[in-house]
């Protein structure tokens, strides 16, 4: 069963102090930088390239190619920064990640800049949790100590900073011009392209941002070749990643697989579903990415699988409800979320998800009215694609998405409260207490 | 393919020209251009709030959209798009609301959500009747909404300056109000703060909107969440009369809209003169319109009897007028203030040379002085405005140079054009002061420092000079010894343009109109033979006054001397010349002083007869801003009042003299001086300057802020509460010699001030600056750069 997974990043997550540079470089830490650092900064570019290293923060973007569009006759500095905001509602990969092993971002980090000449780079990490940002901090710190970053970096004559950048809470910040804003210091708020970061990004100079999971990824491409990369995974989606699992499994977690494994295999691998209980859907890639039901339970978890079955791969983060969940309350709570999220800029957002959280609140209450579905998916349409930013698109799909495959069960909503045709404590994995059942 | 060069260079499109298809109409337009705007240019209004021709672009409303099923590259979006930020491409297809049922749909479901937190209180708002988002809900939204929840609410309204009222509720955050504050007048005191539908614009803890522009972000306000404290609640706009007219208030020349109901002014707007003020106006524009409404109003002419000021007839007090001018014949002096409208300025011009036969007259109730009289005859009189420096060439020009001259003070929207070049075109500004002041530091000024005096020898050392460059010289510069002949020398060296910009709007257009002792109308010399001829031929009249007359300091000294009899005075307040003494002694030993006043004054006081003038809003005419271009002014009221306008109150005159002014009606003067027209001869050269004599002691330097104790802002208490605090300026190394306290004491020897102190980083040392009219009773009378003295004021120093 476990010859499914393909531990690289997760390979040191279990040794002791895996997270301090001496265990680091006993498993072969650092020598992807040495190598890197030998080559032209093109040549990792390429090599990024032809490894097909798409984007691991949801949309997919290949890597190489972001790096290729960073203008080097620009006068202006060139920027790395990596988005470590994670704060998607299901989305735990990459602080698990930098809480067991930062050294890899680092390394990643590393390599990247010098790729793409950039001098100093950013990691803009989600401000809530402290430990991984102390984490980080003692990273960094390491490595300047090691000679790994700083000036003249093992006497190669390439100059590098890592700043470690704390945010203040905000969902909209991991969108990477409202990530750029906030980092300059104003409120986080999307930017109006074009200008693209990659033109005039971070203090109006060339800037590349890419997620936390994208440059970890770098030295094992450097370190095995782009052959090795591409043996993994599928057609057009390479590699390895990390699936996060949460909800209604057995063993809940991270695991790390090739990209196209499925949820079935996932969920075998999680020791499966509660015990008496069938999987009624899923998001798979966050609260953001439309629900699936066990009708997808044999996609490939790829871009283009998820893409087929019209929802997205997101952030492979698979939250996992069973039959006890109620579909009405799930979607309150997401779009909740993006409710106290949205950042007020503009319109649909600001404004829709303020009346869908009320109209749904009526749905879970059992006091809805006759046509209030088809009312609220003519609301989700005068908001999806009219917005800024991607925030809405999220807020929205994932309630069209539960109205498209559980529309009955909204339309309950109409005399019967959620909690009595669910009740909740039947789904709930722990007590108000914290007492696990 | 050949085609003959000529002909193919007249048919293919100009280069920067791109051509698209909007609701399958073709239309060409600049490159550049946003799609929002191309379609105004067919005829479409595609709905928008956030969307401001001169802000710049933020999409936020997503009110405009429009679907594009191709973008030029013959690939569409798959989802409508904001039209407010997108360029216009060739080849574009767009389709709005007029063609596309998503584009509609989209426009509509957007109203809908932007009306659902809107508390509908259109009834008691001041934006009810003329409010974009009332009219677009009516042209581009459903009838009713959908929206049955609960509304987020705020508590209102929140004073945001002592002007400027917000109500957070009816706000749809466009982001209007801040981008203006930020990007165009450089005072983002205002900004958003909070998320989602939680937020609202807020200023920082304690500190309010604080600006000389506030005004203009409650026009430019699609809805009604700004209100100025002046308007609020005074009317409905459908029963407002509003006429275009043209700002009294300073040589800007900014085109207003003024508003009126029952025959009472009651508030006004920026008008649209994308040459001047664009759509922008100042607060002292916009709000300082209710100095004519105290009871200080002169209502009816007034004859002095048994030493009292009685009313009289029209007819009676023009015999008495009459009579006093004939005694003083030959010793008459006149003096026309600086606010005139041209039309006013030229029969003042006309009377005193054709029925008083003299020279004596002067607009500059102002410190002035013979240096200014020669460089004004030299280099500002008799141009046109195609001749002069304009407004446009801040935008062309490499680099302007300030002399004299706080623009954002003294000439506000002079700032805002100039702050819009530094802005979009990185003008480089270079002010010669002893501080960087506010205003300067918005534009990124270079700051010279000088101290009051030794701005004709920075000006004459200072590099950069070419013929991209813009010298401004404010009218403070009449004081300062040898500036303006240095300015004059540097220009001919460098090729440098020099612009003169005076504070008050009648200056230019009393200048053409000749209202000085060595200018005839036009620009002629009095000096010249062949310009009188000129003019006395035009005026019917076989010769004119020879000689140079007094100007209005010399008139005033003439008067206490008792070497001139009588004084023919419109608009001037003693107060305000660089000797008051001297100017009160003169009136006081006249044998007779003529006011023709709106209110009562210094002079009145003085005065044997007072003729009610009317106020600007009741007649019509043209002031001549800085650039010498024409800004009509229309009659606001029509109401039926006593007063009548300088113009006609001097034809009655002329009349009882027998002689004839030949116009009584501000059309006929003004057609009668354009036909008259510029000087064609030799103009007098500016002659050399003195120089300034350093004097020891602490230097006085000061000018007028927009905002203080001018009687332009009487009557409006929202207004005045937003001026800047009144305060004293010194360097920090001053302050410590002088062993200065928070308070400090400035006298000029006869008058003191006690103000609290600034220290103020990169000042000139030995030099303290103080607003020049912070009040009527407690201000200096000292000009700047003469010495003072400034002193400790300790705490047990009790009354």
């Amino acid at each position: 069963m476990t010859d499914l997974l393909t531990p690289v990043l997760s390979a040191n997550w279990g040794a002791d102090n895996s997270w301090k540079l001496a265990r680091y470089e006993a498993t072969g830490g650092y020598r992807a930088m040495r190598k890197a650092l030998a080559m032209a900064p093109t040549d990792v570019i390429s090599l990024v390239k032809d490894a097909n290293l798409r984007g691991r923060g949801g949309a997919g973007f290949p890597t190489g190619m972001k790096w290729s569009f960073v203008p080097q006759d620009n006068p202006n500095p060139k920027y790395l920064v990596v988005n470590a905001d994670e704060s998607e509602p299901g989305t735990c990969k990459d602080m698990p990640l930098l809480m067991a092993s930062p050294h890899t971002l680092v390394e990643g980090i590393i390599i990247s800049s010098f790729a793409i000449n950039s001098h100093t780079a950013f990691i803009y990490c989600r401000g809530e949790v402290l430990h991984v940002i102390r984490r980080l901090q003692q990273a960094v710190r390491e490595a300047y100590a090691a000679g790994y970053l700083g000036r003249n970096i093992l006497g190669t004559g390439y100059d590098l900073d890592i700043i470690v950048h704390a945010g203040a809470g905000a969902y909209i910040c991991g969108e990477e011009t409202a990530l750029l804003d906030s980092l300059e210091g104003r409120r986080g708020q999307p930017r109006l392209r074009p200008p693209f970061p990659a033109v005039a990004g971070l203090y109006a100079s060339p800037t590349v941002i890419n997620n936390v999971e994208s440059i970890a990824s770098v030295p094992s491409i450097v370190a095995n070749g782009a052959a090795w990369f591409q043996s993994m995974g599928t057609e057009k989606s390479k590699g390895f990643t990390l699936y996060s699992l949460s909800g209604h499994v057995k063993r809940a977690g991270q695991f790390e697989a090739p990209m196209g494994i499925t949820l079935r295999q996932l969920i075998d691998l999680a020791g499966g579903i509660r015990d008496g209980h069938e999987l009624k859907f899923f998001t798979p890639g966050g609260s953001s990415t439309p629900i699936l039901t066990a009708d997808a339970l044999d996609l490939p978890l790829d871009y283009e699988g998820m893409a087929g079955a019209g929802s997205m791969l997101g952030t492979k983060a698979l939250q996992v409800f069973d039959e006890t969940t109620s579909i009405v309350r799930t979607t309150l709570r997401f779009v909740e979320f993006y409710k106290h999220e949205s950042c007020g800029k503009c319109t649909p957002c600001r404004e829709g998800s303020w009346w869908l959280v009320q109209m749904l609140m009526k749905f879970e209450a059992g006091t809805a009215q006759e046509g209030d579905v088809d009312k609220m998916l003519d609301i989700c349409d005068n908001i999806g694609g009219r917005s800024f930013c991607a925030l809405a698109d999220g807020a929205v799909a994932c309630l069209t998405s539960a109205v498209r495959h559980f529309r009955p069960e909204f339309e309950l909503g109409y005399h019967t409260p959620a909690w009595e045709l669910f009740p909740y404590e039947k789904s709930a994995l722990f007590t108000v207490e914290g007492d696990a059942r | 393919m050949t085609v003959d060069a000529k002909t193919s260079a007249e048919v293919t499109p100009k280069p920067d020209m791109v051509t698209l298809t909007i609701d399958g109409t073709q239309v060409s337009v600049p490159k550049g251009t946003l799609i929002i705007r191309a379609a105004e240019m067919i005829g479409t209004a595609i709905p928008r709030f956030c969307d401001h021709p001169l802000l710049d672009p933020v999409g936020a409303c997503r009110q405009c959209m429009v679907e594009i099923p191709d973008a030029g590259n013959g690939r569409g979006f798959p989802k409508p798009q904001a039209s407010c930020t997108m360029p216009v491409a060739e080849g574009m297809k767009v389709n709005t609301q007029v063609s596309s049922p998503v584009a509609k749909k989209a426009q509509e479901g957007m109203l809908e959500l932007l009306l659902i937190n809107h508390p509908l209180d259109c009834p008691i708002c001041d934006k009810g009747g003329e409010c974009p988002l009332q009219n677009q809900s009516l042209s581009h939204g459903y009838g009713e909404s959908r929206y049955l929840g609960r509304k987020r609410t705020f508590p209102k309204p929140v004073n945001i300056s002592a002007q400027i009222l917000l109500d957070r509720e009816r706000c749809v955050l466009c982001a209007r109000c801040t981008r203006f504050s930020e990007q165009i007048s450089g005072d983002p005191f205002i900004a958003l703060v909070e998320r989602g539908a939680l937020q609202q614009i807020g200023t920082y803890e304690q500190d309010p909107y604080d600006s000389y522009f506030s005004g203009n972000v409650v026009q430019i306000c699609p809805v009604g969440a700004l209100t100025s404290a002046a308007y609020r609640f005074q009317s409905r706009p459908f029963d407002l009369v509003s006429t275009t007219t043209t700002c009294e208030h300073c040589a800007a020349g900014c085109q207003l809209r003024t508003d009126q109901r029952h025959h009472q002014v009651k508030r006004r707007l920026a008008g649209n003169l994308p040459e001047v003020n664009e759509e922008w106006s100042c607060d002292k524009g916009r709000f300082g319109f209710m100095y004519g409404r105290g009871d200080d109003r002169v209502t009816r002419p007034l004859v002095r009897r048994d030493g009292v000021l009685q009313p009289a007839s029209w007819p009676e007090a023009i015999d008495v007028v009459v009579h006093g001018l004939r005694a003083a014949a030959g010793a008459v002096g006149v003096q026309t203030g600086g606010r005139l409208t041209v039309e006013n300025a030229y029969g003042y011009s006309k009377f005193a040379r054709v029925v008083l036969g003299t020279n004596n007259i002067d607009f500059r109730s102002r410190p002035a002085s013979h240096e200014e009289a020669r460089f004004l005859a030299a280099n500002v009189a008799g141009r046109t405005v195609a001749e002069s420096v304009n407004y446009a060439d801040f935008d062309s020009a490499s680099h302007v140079v300030l002399v004299g001259f706080e623009p954002e003070d003294e000439s506000p929207i002079v700032f805002l054009r100039l702050r819009k070049a530094v802005r979009k075109n990185r003008l480089q500004v270079t002010t010669l002061a002893p501080f960087a002041s506010r205003g300067t530091a918005k534009l990124n000024a270079t700051l010279v420092p000088v101290a009051p005096g030794g701005e004709a020898a920075a000006l004459a050392g200072l590099d950069g000079l070419d013929s991209g460059t813009v010298v401004l010289l404010g009218e403070r510069v009449a004081t300062l010894p040898g500036v303006l002949s240095t300015a004059t020398a540097r220009a001919a060296q460098t090729g440098a343009r020099l612009a003169w910009i005076p504070r008050r709007a009648g200056e230019v257009g009393a200048l053409e109109a000749g209202c000085l002792p060595g200018l005839l109308p036009g620009g002629r010399p009095t000096t010249d033979v062949r310009a009188r001829v000129d003019v006395a031929a035009h005026w019917g009249v076989p010769t004119l006054p020879g000689t140079p007359g007094l100007s209005g300091d010399e008139q005033f000294a003439a008067l206490a001397n008792g070497s001139l009899k009588a004084v023919l005075i419109a608009g001037v307040d003693p107060y305000d010349l660089a000797d008051p003494t001297t100017a009160l002694a003169g009136l006081d030993n006249a044998d007779f002083v003529l006011s023709i006043e709106q209110r009562m004054s210094a002079v009145t006081e003085r005065a044997d007869v007072v003729l009610p003038a009317s106020l600007l809003e009741e007649q019509a005419g043209n002031f001549l801003n800085w650039e010498h271009r024409a800004g009509r002014v229309n009659n606001v009221n029509r109401q039926p009042v006593t007063p009548m306008t300088d113009l006609r109150i001097l034809a009655a005159l002329a009349d009882a003299f027998g002689a004839d002014l030949g116009f009584r009606a501000a059309k006929q003067a003004f057609a009668d001086l354009n036909e008259l027209g510029q000087w064609d001869g030799t103009r007098p050269a500016a002659t050399r300057g003195g120089t300034h004599v350093k004097s020891e002691g602490i230097a006085l330097a000061s000018w007028r802020e927009l905002l203080d104790a001018s009687q332009g802002n009487d009557f409006e208490l929202a207004l005045r509460a937003t001026a800047r605090p009144a305060l004293a300026r010194l360097s920090p190394v001053t302050a410590e010699r002088l062993a200065l306290g928070d308070i400090v004491r400035v006298s000029d020897g006869t008058r003191e001030v006690l103000l609290p102190l600034e220290a103020t980083d990169g000042m000139v040392d030995d030099v303290v600056w103080v607003p020049m009219n912070p009040s009527r009773t407690d201000r200096l009378w000292a000009a700047p750069g003469t010495p003072v003295t400034v002193s400790a004021v300790f705490a047990d120093e009790g009354e």
